[in-house]
This record gives structure tokens, sequence and C-alpha cells, in this order.
């Protein structure tokens, strides 16, 4: 049990030490792409390739000044960017990030705590995530702030109903909730990957996983051209910086839980060993994100409520129905 | 242990409920509101039911969020709200009585008989499994009935709501929005 408890802490630390370095990672890979996708260098001129860029960004924002606006409200003000950071890697938490490996003759699991209704927890978890961004809105008493949240409570309650909907269908054919069974039903190579048995379901979980991650084009929350921004407007420093972790450790999260739910998890991939091939996996979605964002345009808020209850809604809704009966047949 | 995690959580669940029953500050009321609402799903894990554990968070983390909305559009967050109180002895006596009626109702059964196991944990069927075994078998009329007023909750909100849908409005042309309202009453 001792040995449980201290595995369990040495897991925590390792994901928590991690995934914040790929999440700073993440940013200067985001600058790059984006640069070589609009046909020009990006970060050049911190180290190789400009690679050192994230230890000066690093720097620029431990050392910049903490600034809490005069007529905020302190307390949540200063606990809003805490909540984004934490949630999303609690979230994590439930994610098995490898296959099994054995290190100084242990069986080591690469989860933090393998619950049987892991993709609930891990959607849950991510939800009350939104409540960062919410709360630093609401207590910077900035108008572009308060435009923010708003439009954060209208992304949530739009994309939630998506993404829980199109998780069912996937949920009810492998009938399970653990992450780690959705791996093993899909262990017979790529022909048995959910994507085949249900790319709808797939196509509406990534659009979701757009706005649940507030990437462009469902990034309303922020939508620098329109509301400076948003519910980041008055933040600076470290704290800004917490908001963005957590963002882009939510983009991994969600890069997982596409590679587990759809995409053969951690299986061999043919020749590749499964850790090498999830890892393929993530970076592909990762780098679709970025993609996406270099390519389109943003959606308004209007549109970003008519896609979800209007069309992404009621497909997925067929698509459980369509599951269930053939499911039953 | 797990005993520690039950006072912890029960006293923290009670004293953020206070503040949202208290506070004058819309942001600490709600914002105490939905921590209350997580840490009670911590009570049902501490209990073993995951499953129920979850849905409390995410059902309760979505609809604190549509009160957030309200909040926003009808009191200034960052301020204090100015209450109305009723004379606070006839609102005291009635809300108490009505809080102590209701722990009583509940309390009650509970104290009389202990809480036994209706239906003991069915070996082999994990935690989802045996919810969905009860709730379709034993509590299928309830569920039902649940299903039903949704249904007729949601029909009445889009009918409330959907009065206007036809139009867009950020299609409405400028000049008709600076013209007043006289075009619009149609």
């Amino acid at each position: 049990m001792d040995g449980y408890i201290i595995g369990t802490i040495i897991k925590a630390i390792l994901v928590l030490a991690i995934i914040s370095a790929l999440a700073g990672f993440g940013t200067y890979i985001e600058r790059k792409v984006l640069a070589f996708m609009q046909r020009r260098y990006g970060p050049m001129h911190v180290g190789p390739y400009g690679l050192l860029q994230i230890a000066a960004d690093g720097i620029k924002l431990f050392t910049k000044e903490d600034f809490i606006p005069s007529g905020a409200n302190r307390l949540i003000f200063m606990f809003a960017p805490i909540i984004t950071a934490a949630t999303a890697f609690i979230a994590l938490a439930a994610v098995p990030l490898l296959p099994e490996f054995k290190l100084f003759g242990m069986t080591v699991r690469a989860i933090v705590a393998d619950l049987n209704i892991g993709i609930l927890f891990i959607l849950g978890m991510m939800a009350a995530g939104l409540y960062g961004p919410l709360l630093a809105g609401m207590a910077q008493r900035n108008k572009w702030g308060l435009i923010g949240a708003a439009r954060t409570a209208v992304q949530f309650l739009s994309y939630e109903v998506v993404t829980g909907l199109s998780m069912l269908a996937p949920i009810m054919i492998v009938g399970s909730l653990s992450l780690i069974d959705f791996n093993n039903y899909q262990s017979g190579g790529m022909g048995e990957w959910l994507i085949w048995k249900q790319p709808l379901a797939f196509i509406l979980f990534l659009i979701a996983g757009f706005a649940e991650t507030n990437r462009t084009p469902f990034d309303l929350l922020e939508h620098e051209a329109e509301i400076v921004a948003g519910y980041a407007t008055e933040y600076s420093g470290m704290r800004w910086g917490m908001f963005f972790i957590g963002e882009y450790a939510n983009m991994i999260t969600i890069g997982f839980i596409a590679a587990i739910v759809f995409l053969g998890g951690f299986n061999s991939w043919g020749f590749l060993p499964g850790g090498l091939a999830i890892v393929l996996k993530v970076s592909l979605f990762f780098f679709l994100m970025l993609w996406v964002r270099a390519s389109w345009p943003h959606v308004r808020p209007d549109q970003m409520m008519w896609l979800c209850w209007k069309v992404l809604m009621p497909l997925a809704v067929i698509n459980v129905t369509l599951t269930g009966l053939w499911m039953m047949v | 242990m797990e005993t520690f995690a039950f006072y912890f959580l029960s006293i923290s669940i009670v004293a953020l409920f206070a503040v949202t029953v208290w506070s004058r500050n819309i942001l600490y009321s709600m914002t105490s509101l939905a921590a209350g609402m997580v840490l009670i799903s911590g009570l049902f894990f501490i209990l073993g039911a995951d499953f129920l554990g979850v849905v409390q968070l995410i059902v309760y983390v979505g609809a604190v969020m549509a009160l957030y909305a309200f909040g926003m559009m009808f009191f200034d967050a960052t301020g204090v709200v100015k209450e109305k109180n009723a004379p606070a002895m006839t609102v005291f006596i009635l809300g108490g009585l009505t809080a102590l009626m209701l722990v009583v109702i509940f309390a009650a059964p509970s104290i009389a008989n202990g809480a036994p196991a209706f239906y003991p944990p069915m070996a082999g069927a994990n935690n989802p499994q045996a919810v969905g075994l009860v709730l379709f078998t034993k509590y299928l009329v309830p569920f039902e009935v649940a299903a039903i007023m949704l249904l007729v909750a949601m029909v009445a909100g889009i009918i409330l709501a959907g009065k206007k849908m036809d139009r867009s409005l950020s299609k409405i042309k400028d000049a008709e929005l600076e013209g007043g309202e006289a075009k619009d009453s149609k």
C-alpha cells in the first residue's frame, strides 16, 4: 500500500513536470508552425532555431509585475488562473499516457489513477476548468473581461452537449467508461480502430474538442481581434501564464482522448511500439489544432451557437440512435 | 483516513454554503456554491459511488454555470448587492422552520431504521452497471417520469425563447435599429 501511494505521488509529479514542460514547448511549436505556414521564420534569435525562446519567455513571465486592477475582486481574481491550470492537470491524472512498461523489475502503469469511469471524470474536470476564464472575466471589472466571461458561459453550454453525446456512441460500443478498456478493445490492429465504426462521432468530438480548449475557430473567449484579450485582459505575468499552461495541457489531454478512443490508443501500430505510436498520434492532433488555427478565421458567437445546437447536436443524437439500432440488430 | 476526509469535506461544504447564503457579493455567492457542489462529489467518491460522484460534478458544473450567466446579466459582479430584507424575524422563523422540517423529513427514516442497503452491490458489476441495473428495473417509473418532466420543461423553454427565433439579431440593419421600435413590433 505504501508503495502504491509513493508510486502515485512520483507519477503525479512526473506528469506535472513533463506536461508543463511540454506545454511550454507547445508554445514554441505553435509559433514555429504558424510561421512556416505564413512563409516566415518565427522565433530565430534566442538559441539554435530559436529553441531557447521558451526559456526567455519563461523568465519574462516569472519576473513580470503581477498586477491586480484596483476595482477587481482580489480573491477571485487571484484564484481563477489556478482553477484552469489545476483542473487541466487533474484531468490528466485519469489518462493512460503510455503502455505498461518495466522499470527496475517493476511493472509500471503509466496512469496516475485508473478510474473505471475515467472518461467521464476527464470530461467533467475539463468542464470545471472553464470556471477559470469565467471567474477571471467577472472578477476583473473590465468590460472586455466581462464579455469574455459571458462568452465562456455561452460556449460551455453549447459544446458540452456535443462532447457528451459524441462520446456516448463509442462508449456504447465498447461498453465501458475506462480508457484502458477502450485501448484494449482496439488491440487488433488498425482495422479495429473505432474511427472506422464511428467516423461521425470522431469528427463531432474533434470539433467539440476545439471548442473545449478554446482553439481557433472557437476561441471566442479571448478573440484578440474583437475583445482585446477577453477574460485575460487584465492578467499579466505568471497568472496569465497559468491560463495558457492550462490551455496547452487541455490540448494535450484532448489529443490523448481522441487518440485512445478513436485511433487505437497505445497499441503497437505495425512496426511502431505502442509508446511511440501514441506520441505520434497526439502530436498529429496537436499539429492539427495549429494547422486549423493557421488556415481558418474565427467564428462569431452566434455562429458557434448555431453550429453546436442546430447542426452538431442533432447529428450526434442521430449517431447515438443509429449506433443503438445497429447494436440491437 | 476516510473519517478525516468525511469531516474535512462536510465542514468545507457547510462553510461554503454558508458563504453562499450570507455573502452580499454575487461573485462570492456563486463561486462558493459551485465549489460546494464540487466538494459534494467528493462525498460520493468516499462512499465508492464513483459514477454518481462524476455525474454530480458534470451536472452541477453546468447548472451553476447557467446561474453565473444570470448573475452576470442582473448584478454588478464586483460590487455589493443591496438586499431588501423583509422583517428579519419573520424570514428567520419561516426559513428556519422550513429547513428544520425538511431535515426531519429526510433524516427521520434513516435515524429510525439506520441506512440499510436495499439493493446490495452485485458481484462482478462495476459502478455504472450497478446504477444502470437498478435504474432500469426497480426505479424505471420515476426515471421515466423525470424524463417526461425534463421534456416538458424543454418544450416550454423552446416556446418561451423561440418567439423571435426566425429573425437573427445580427442581420437587422443598423438603420432599423436606430429608427426605433416601430418597425420592430410586427
